[in-house]
Parts: C-alpha cells; structure tokens; sequence
C-alpha cells in the first residue's frame, strides 16, 4: 500500500487526536483529576473529620490487652490462632515497622525501640483503598470521613488490601463461624459477623457514633486518662485539637500523601 | 402403512405419561399448606399494640425491598433512623430492630422463605436471636 505526504499527515493528525484523548491527557486539561492527594481543601460546615490521638507513654503490656480485646470482642473479630488466617482490626508492631521512614536508627531510645505501637486503620483523608474498590463497597463517608466498609457489596477481590499502605485490612480466608463458631469466642448479639471471601477492618465504631458513644478502644482506657483521644479535626475548638496543639505527634508514612487520621504521641515513652 | 412394534410402544408411552403426571398425582392427596409465619414470641406478647414497623400486608410484601431501603440508608448514607408511614422514628437494625421482636426465625422468616425456595443470605453474617425454647 502507498500513502502520499497528505494521506500520511491526514492520519498522523487523526491518530494523535485519539491519542491526547485517552486517560492520560486528563492530566494536561484537567491537572490534578489524577492525583493521588490534592491539597488540603477548606472543609465544607457541618462536616466532620474524625481523628484519633494516642499517646504511648500512657500504655502498658495491660491496657494493649484492654484495647484489642475491647474491639475484637465487640465487632466479633474471629481468632484462629495462626498469622495466616488472622483477622484483626486493632493490633500492635515495632516502632521500626510502624514508622519504616523513620529509618533504622541504631541508636534509637530503648524504651521506643521495644514498645509495641497500637495500630489500626488510619481513615486516611485520601484513601488508596477507595480509589481501588470495583464495587465501591470501600467508601468514604462525606459526613465525617470514616472509611466505611459494606460487606453486602464486598466481592473478595482483595484490590483494598493491596492498596492499604497500612495493612489494615483483613481477608477472611475461611468462613468465621466455622466449627459451631469455636474461633470467635463469645458473640456480640447487636453486631453481625462477617462471612467467607470479604475483607474487613476497623470501623470506627462507626454503630457506637450514631448512638452518641466514643469508640470502644477509646472507652476501655477511661480509667487511663490521657491515653487516647477521639474528635473532630474539623472543629478548631475540639479536644483533640486542642492536644495536636500542646504536643509532637508522629503519623504513619506521611509521605504517601494519604493523610492518615491516626496521630501518635511518642514524647511521654 | 404399518406400525412396527406397536405394543412396545404403547407401553413405553404409558410409562412415560405416568411418570410425567405422577408429581402431580401424588401432590393431590397432599393439601397445599399455605405457611404461617409465627409471631408469638415473648417480645411481641408483651408488646401493648401488635404492630410491626408498617402494615402487616405491606411487610408480607414489600419486607425485602424495605430491608434493602434500610440497608442503603443506614451503612451508606450514614443515617440510622427511619420514618416509617406514621412519622414514628425507628431504628436501623435488622439484628436489633426486627430479630429483636421476631426472636423465632425458624417460625417466623424461615416458614415463608423455605415454602418459596428463596434462599436470602442475611443470616451468614448477622446472627440470629438464640432462640428460646419453651419460653
């Protein structure tokens, strides 16, 4: 086949039309549309974001137990007993391993070096999680930015959990009331179970805020003042802002630009 | 014309008709049992006025799509409380809202959905109410 200059021009102009008009040329007309994370937008009244503070010099080998068996028992968290299957929506690791981009550092303070960290699902501000989800069954509320999951819609396609920066989320690999409910001890009757093939993870006890109580973490250090704190960022006036005001607060890989909500305090350790 | 094997084939036709129709030969001296959702339960006995969240008709037939609407409206909208016809507030919970009054599932949801094969799968996650016996 020949094509003359014009032909060829005629073509070439064509293809390069389509060309721009693909996903990747949002970013020449749109900039930003494909950002992970924009800049911080004023937020709109009446909407909250919720946020958590912990302060580790508050926690001892007890109050660790307190808090993961305060949620896991609540939210009907199956225990199977083997790192494989393991589901957990609150749990504890190394400073080393919470803070990877704090470098190694040999000559780290001992008593940080040893102390486990509370870790839970950060309801980052810019959730990979979200962005990744098929069905959106991963959303983020408008309300008050928890990171909300409907296992209704969860199809197990597992695409959160290999977003989630944080290893936050949980897949259950085998149905959790196998074995006449034998892994997950004694049942909470107000909140269900989840069943084979979802991914679940910490909720906010999102349940508890709509009837007006804190999270049940928060609530089982009551008798631990100062240990952890639960508000909204949103309100200049808020406790919780107040202690991001009075103290140093480190959050987990900030780099990623997902704008975790989970602050922690490491000054009292 | 001549018809090969006649006998044979009647008899293998006869056959045929009696296994075609006997569902329907052995379904009549059975009655047709229409189910009937129990709701005595100690939670509804000792309710003043027996009156579920709406009208028993719309709930016997609209009950699904309702769930459906609460579903919605609770988890994704955030918005846990609902206005049912009357304007009374009720509150979104299949666990603590409907099992909590129909404590008797296997009487109750189960009579309806076994009679008409539906197989809805509420219960593999949320719990059903330990059922108490002889209550």
């Amino acid at each position: 086949m020949s094509m003359d200059r014009r032909k060829f021009l005629k073509l070439a102009g064509i293809s390069s039309l389509v060309g721009i008009s693909g996903l990747g040329s949002f970013e020449l007309m749109r900039p930003g549309w494909l950002e992970a994370a924009e800049e911080a937008a004023q937020p709109a009244s009446g909407v909250k974001r919720l946020a958590m503070i912990m302060d580790m010099g508050k926690f001892e080998e007890e109050n660790y137990k307190q808090v993961v068996h305060a949620c896991h028992s609540i939210h009907n968290v199956p225990n199977f007993g083997n790192p494989k299957d393991e589901i957990k929506w609150i749990w504890t690791d190394s400073f080393e391993h919470v803070f990877p981009s704090q470098g190694e550092n040999p000559f780290l303070k001992e008593s940080i070096e040893e102390r486990p960290f509370l870790l839970l699902c950060n309801h980052c501000q810019h959730p990979p999680c979200v962005r990744v989800c098929p069905t959106q069954a991963t959303f983020k509320r408008k309300q008050d930015g928890i990171v909300a999951m409907d296992y209704h819609r969860c199809i197990g396609c597992r695409f959160c959990m290999a977003a989630c920066p944080y290893g936050s989320r949980s897949f259950n690999w085998r149905d959790p009331r196998t074995d006449n409910n034998k892994y997950l001890g004694k049942l909470n009757p107000e909140f269900p179970t989840r069943t084979k093939g979802v991914v679940e993870k910490c909720n906010f006890c999102v349940e508890r805020l709509a009837k007006g109580l804190q999270p049940n973490c928060v609530e089982s250090q009551k008798g631990n003042p100062g240990a952890m704190y639960f508000g909204d960022l949103n309100d200049p006036n808020s406790e919780v802002r107040e202690v991001l005001n009075k103290n140093y607060t480190l959050r987990r890989k900030p780099e990623l630009g997902t704008q975790p909500n989970v602050y922690y305090i490491i000054g009292g350790v | 014309m001549k018809f090969y094997n006649g006998g044979k084939v009647f008899i293998g036709l006869a056959i045929f008709v009696l296994l075609f129709v006997s569902p329907f030969i052995f379904g009549m001296s059975r009655p047709n049992k229409v189910p009937k959702p129990s709701i005595d339960t100690p939670e509804i006995n000792a309710l003043a006025v027996k009156k579920c969240v709406e009208s028993k008709d719309y709930m016997e037939q609209s009950h699904m799509q309702l769930l459906d609407k609460w579903r919605d409206q609770a988890l994704r909208e955030g918005n846990r409380h609902w206005k049912n016809s009357e304007g009374k507030d009720v509150y979104i919970s299949l666990q603590n809202t409907c099992m909590k009054c129909h404590s008797n599932k296997k009487e109750f949801c189960d009579t309806c959905h076994n009679y008409l094969a539906v197989k809805p799968y509420c219960w593999d996650c949320h719990l059903t109410p330990i059922e108490k016996e002889g209550v």
